[in-house]
């Protein structure tokens, strides 16, 4: 069972869950981007929902199935055809011996996820099948795809019949994204005004967005007396401001720690909306406070 | 003494807590991190993911479908006698081997216009300090190290080179350390050692942790590939001391 990269499309990695339990060593934590969408990828193809998964980013590429392969694709929205017939997304798929999957420029969102039956099957480096581009290693050879490049696939769990009436939830998006976030740990850097604007104003997300983070334009975040600290651990959406008060958002590449204050951190369940926001798409941070964020994460992680 | 004054705990999102022990980098304070990461370690909270420790402060992440913030900031709360205790002294020191100058050193000649000093003086400082690891982030391996001498301290290069090399020792400022994967960097380069601070495919990937000291041991070129050699058959181990610290 193998997937074979036809062409590649702008980024497509390998990933999956991530790589936890080396922060403490400064390994990046890596994975997909919009955990809701790739967990719904390997729910569709009734994989375990933390097999590795293809992520491709603003625009597709082709692959072509050397064997019938059950395959779910998630996310944005990049018109997928199969041999040139439209295709749905967030249901599984069975795709044929010989034919290719083609995904274009993408209409809604920013990341799409492709899931397949057995998972994609590289090795595990430190638990975790996840690429990390910017030191090299994991995933298909610690780098993204290039043309010519096969995926071997693991061995399905269940047959297409069992899992052919699953069905999961698109993607939200809001023409302006709001995003809860906690306050801290570093909230007493910013004078009242600085705060007030980050909480009030709305934010452009700049073409300088990646998986290591997202840089947003927008009211300045005026701080006390700078935002210099002392290098200390980043979460996932720590909404760092560096000394032009210009927010940045850390995401799924992010190094595990940072030398500039944090004024909130946003809401784990509110990121996979976030990452799919393009360059040019709009913000808001909602305040929250950490008792209501976890009754959120609870109901909705049951 | 005031200990219930000597921390803070701050949530950091839904999913991270942090205690925070004061707003300097000395080793009581990092002690008190290491100390407060051990209790929890055995402590074995149902619900606690990892733990990462920092120059001051200790980042708990947990699932809080497991343990509210609430109920871990109590929990935590009841280790604040040996988190706010002096760490216990025993010191463990890495004897890292370290091949100065040569094609390793190509900043030491500008450092010794700079301090004044010459180049086996600069490496007899360099290599006669027990450097404390405070910290380890940047990149996968990358140790935050205090202790370095201040004469043998100098600014970062103005323009950063595009490429450093896996195993590079330099210096930086006030800060001294090892860069475990090739990277841009902006360090004065002096030295390179053949151990791997980092490598994926070793049973344990990362060859150190925060808390532990590193000990440089000026070697020869000829020790250098010796070691590399040993590496590659899997049949070089580094030395490890434990000794009394000094508190």
């Amino acid at each position: 069972m193998a997937v074979k990269i036809v062409l590649p499309g702008a980024v497509m990695t390998v990933q999956d869950g991530g790589r936890y339990g080396y922060q403490e060593a400064g390994v990046q934590v890596s994975g997909a981007m919009d955990q809701m969408s790739f967990r719904n990828a390997n729910y569709l193809v009734g994989n375990e929902e933390t097999e590795a998964v293809l992520e491709v980013t603003l625009f597709g590429g082709t692959l072509e199935f050397t064997e019938d392969t059950i395959t779910a694709i998630t996310g944005a929205d990049m018109e997928p055809v199969v041999d040139g017939d439209p295709v749905e997304m967030n249901c599984p798929l069975l795709i044929r011996k010989g034919q290719t999957l083609t995904l274009g420029m993408t209409r809604q969102g920013c990341r799409t996820y492709l899931a397949f039956a057995g998972g994609i099957d590289v090795p595990l480096v430190m638990g975790s099948r996840s690429t990390n581009l910017k030191c090299a290693f994991g995933g298909y050879g610690g780098r993204a795809l290039k043309a010519g490049d096969v995926l071997e696939l693991g061995k399905p769990k269940l047959s297409f019949d069992r899992v052919k009436k699953r069905r999961t939830k698109g993607i939200e998006t809001e023409k302006i994204i709001e995003v809860r976030a906690v306050p801290g740990p570093q909230q007493e850097y910013f004078t009242e005004a600085g705060e007030k604007a980050f909480y009030s104003g709305t934010y452009t997300i700049t073409d300088q967005s990646d998986r290591m983070g997202y840089r947003l334009k927008g009211p300045l975040v005026e701080s006390k007396n700078g935002t210099d600290i002392i290098s200390d651990a980043i979460p996932l959406g720590a909404v760092q401001i560096p000394p032009s008060g210009q927010p940045i958002v850390l995401l799924a590449d992010r190094q595990t720690t940072g030398g500039y204050a944090k004024i909130a951190v946003v809401c784990s369940f509110d990121i996979p909306k976030l990452v799919q926001g393009r360059p040019g798409d709009k913000v808001r941070f909602l305040k929250t406070d950490v008792k209501t964020a976890q009754k959120l994460y609870r109901k909705q992680e049951r | 003494m005031g200990e219930k004054e000597m921390y803070r705990i701050m949530p950091a999102g839904d999913r991270g807590l942090v205690v925070e022990f004061g707003n300097v980098i000395d080793i009581q304070t990092n002690d008190r991190v290491q100390q407060l990461k051990k209790c929890l370690r055995e402590a074995q909270i149902p619900g606690v993911l990892e733990l990462q420790p920092t120059f001051r402060s200790l980042m708990i992440y947990y699932d809080p479908r497991k343990i509210s913030y609430g109920d871990l900031e109590k929990r935590v709360r009841t280790f604040d006698s040996a988190a706010t205790s002096e760490g216990h002294a025993r010191k463990r020191i890495l004897k890292i081997p370290c091949c100065y100058g040569a094609r390793f050193g190509p900043d030491l000649g500008e450092m010794e216009k700079y301090t004044g000093l010459d180049r086996d003086e600069i490496i007899a400082i360099h290599s006669s300090v027990d450097y404390r690891i405070y910290m380890m982030g940047f990149l996968p391996g990358f140790v935050y190290l205090g202790g370095l001498d201040p004469r043998i301290e100098m600014p970062r290069l103005s323009s950063p080179r595009i490429k450093i090399p896996e195993g590079a020792v330099g210096i930086g400022g006030n800060q001294t350390g090892v860069y475990p994967v090739a990277s841009p960097g902006g360090w004065r380069l002096i030295g390179g050692t053949p151990v791997e601070f980092y490598d994926a495919g070793r049973e344990k990937p990362i060859l150190c942790q925060a808390g532990e000291y590193i000990r440089f041991v000026s070697i020869s070129l000829d020790d250098y590939y010796d070691i590399r050699r040993m590496i590659v058959k899997g049949e070089y181990t580094i030395e490890i001391l434990e000794e009394e610290g000094e508190q």
